[in-house]
């Protein structure tokens, strides 16, 4: 056991536990190629850590796995920068907005709640599509020995709205008003839950959008890159509760935990492990509503740090 | 009546003289804080904060020693007027409707979680005498401590009545990088964002390129 001092958190934590935490979503991240954000900060928040600090702390923890991420797409030029723009813009806006509503949910004494409220519901949608999903395709698979995702890309009423825009690299023609309000969107959640918002943006942007899959993870990273900076700086001005300590030692585990995922995910059934994911997000969407619903020990509580 | 603060890691050692025989009550008040009380309720099946009571001007640590019990060393009209012992708490909220119930129990509530933070020790320290006159004891700070400027009392009496007081203010900064990088968050907000913002941007290329070569 040894426990460091995170100065933000104001609360000592073990060192390797932490660091254990941080390399198994690293593996999860690497095996399904999702940020972990919506597992990490819940974890966090279940090791004692104030929710608020939780979620600005991954914020800077995602700036440094998203450059990972983006550096290798950028390489193979799986990545419509484009796109990533109109998003970006929509996300930074979100973002802002998002740690503004965090400061006023902060002083009003909600913000716990609503961080908890926000990943039962998140989790729960999508950890259920999930596991329905997962558990089709592993069904499917049996039946003919081989999981097929048949994949169109349509025209949808929303594609037609006013101010069309070229996007070569996903070959979409398209009203920037559909992708800046993805963006949008993402970006308040990015700055509620501490997260990057791919599990959302991705199904988004393929059944939105109508994007291309291939560059589907590297335009949403560099989103992601960017909506996080944006949000880890806001949240360091305006509530001071970036933990840099936290972050680091996050980063270090999850450094080693991707890499791990990666290789791994060449090897594992992935159809199994899908069902396996989306039990996990499940269960810990029902730990955050079961929180919320049990009787606490202690009725009343106190808000920490308010100076005279 | 003197004393003396000398920091010794996360404990202070307290020392000093009473100008003859007499009872000594030491009192540690950390700086003054706002207190923001919530009460959640069940609504719609989900615990909420739903009502608060704001008590201005409440000190951020307390501490109380004394060489014998405070029933022992002083009249309960003085512990009442000196608001020594956390059960003389006297409690204003701001919002004068707050009843005397609903103060009572919110004030509890306030004791009980900075009890539970370590912040308020309800439980008598000790007051030792070194011979007649010289006396010293020791308040536990800890990590969570606020820092700023504390005030120590120090409350001689006779046959439960006060003789003299003498306060003293001490100062409770801390050291080391954590502390450091608190201050600087909070000073240097935008700085700070900026910094953790490089880091985590380097430490993911350091990572994207080391990683590349394996």
């Amino acid at each position: 056991m040894m426990q460091i001092y995170l100065p933000i958190a104001e609360i000592s934590v073990d060192v390797v536990l932490l660091l254990a935490m941080g390399a198994a979503v690293g593996v999860l991240s690497g095996l399904f190629g999702v940020g972990g954000g919506f597992l990490m900060t819940p974890i966090l928040i279940f090791m004692g850590i104030p929710p608020s600090v939780a979620v600005a702390s991954e914020a800077n923890h995602l700036i440094a796995s998203s450059v990972m991420g983006v550096l290798g797409h950028w390489r193979r030029g799986t990545l419509d920068v484009k796109m990533g723009l109109v998003l970006l813009i929509g996300g930074v806006a979100g973002s802002g907005i998002g740690v503004g509503l965090l400061g006023i949910l902060r002083a009003a004494g909600q913000v716990d709640l609503v961080i908890n409220l926000c990943y039962v519901v998140f989790l729960g949608t999508i950890g259920g599509l999930m596991f329905i999903e997962s558990v089709r395709a592993l069904l499917r698979q049996r039946r003919t020995g081989s999981a097929r995702r048949g994949k169109l890309h349509t025209h949808i009423w929303l594609h037609g709205l006013p101010f069309k825009m070229r996007f070569q690299k996903s070959r979409l023609y398209v009203s920037a008003l559909l992708p800046l309000a993805i963006g949008f969107g993402v970006g308040i959640l990015a700055a509620i839950m501490g997260v990057g918002g791919g599990f959302i943006m991705v199904p988004a942007m393929i059944y939105l959008l109508g994007m291309p899959t291939s560059i589907v993870a590297g335009t949403s990273l560099f989103q992601i890159l960017f909506v996080s900076a944006n949000t880890t700086f806001l949240q360091a001005m305006n509530n001071q509760t970036v933990d840099l300590f936290l972050a680091m030692l996050l980063v270090v585990g999850a450094v080693v935990g991707v890499q791990i995922g990666t290789r791994l995910s060449s090897r594992v059934p992935s159809e199994q492990f899908r069902v396996l994911l989306a039990a996990m997000v499940l269960a810990v969407g029902v730990k955050m509503l079961v929180d919320l619903v049990i009787t606490p020990g202690d009725l009343y509580s106190l808000q920490p740090g308010l100076e005279h | 009546m003197r004393i003396t603060a000398g920091f010794t890691g996360a404990e202070v050692l307290l020392f000093g003289a009473t100008d003859g025989e007499s009872d000594v009550i030491v009192v540690v008040r950390g700086p003054e804080e706002t207190a923001v009380v919530r009460r959640k309720l069940r609504i719609a099946g989900i615990w909420v904060n739903a009502e608060r009571v704001v008590f201005p001007r409440m000190p951020s640590f307390y501490h109380v020693a004394a060489n014998r019990s405070l029933q022992a060393v002083a009249q309960p009209d003085v512990l009442a007027s000196e608001m020594i012992g956390v059960q003389n708490f006297r409690f204003e909220p701001t919002d004068p409707a707050a009843g005397p119930d609903k103060v009572a129990d919110y004030g509890a509530a306030f004791i009980r979680n900075k009890e539970q933070a370590k912040l308020y020790h309800t439980a008598l320290g000790h007051v030792r005498f070194l011979g007649d006159r010289l006396f010293r004891t020791t308040v536990r700070l800890p990590a969570n401590v606020p820092t700023g400027t504390y005030n120590v009392q120090v409350f001689q009496l006779r046959e439960g009545r006060i003789v003299s007081t003498t306060a003293t203010p001490l100062l409770v900064g801390k050291d080391g990088l954590g502390a450091e990088v608190y201050d600087f968050a909070h000073r240097y907000a935008a700085a700070y964002g900026a910094i953790a913002i490089a880091v985590a941007a380097v430490a993911g290329w350091l990572a994207g390129v080391v990683f590349r070569k394996v």
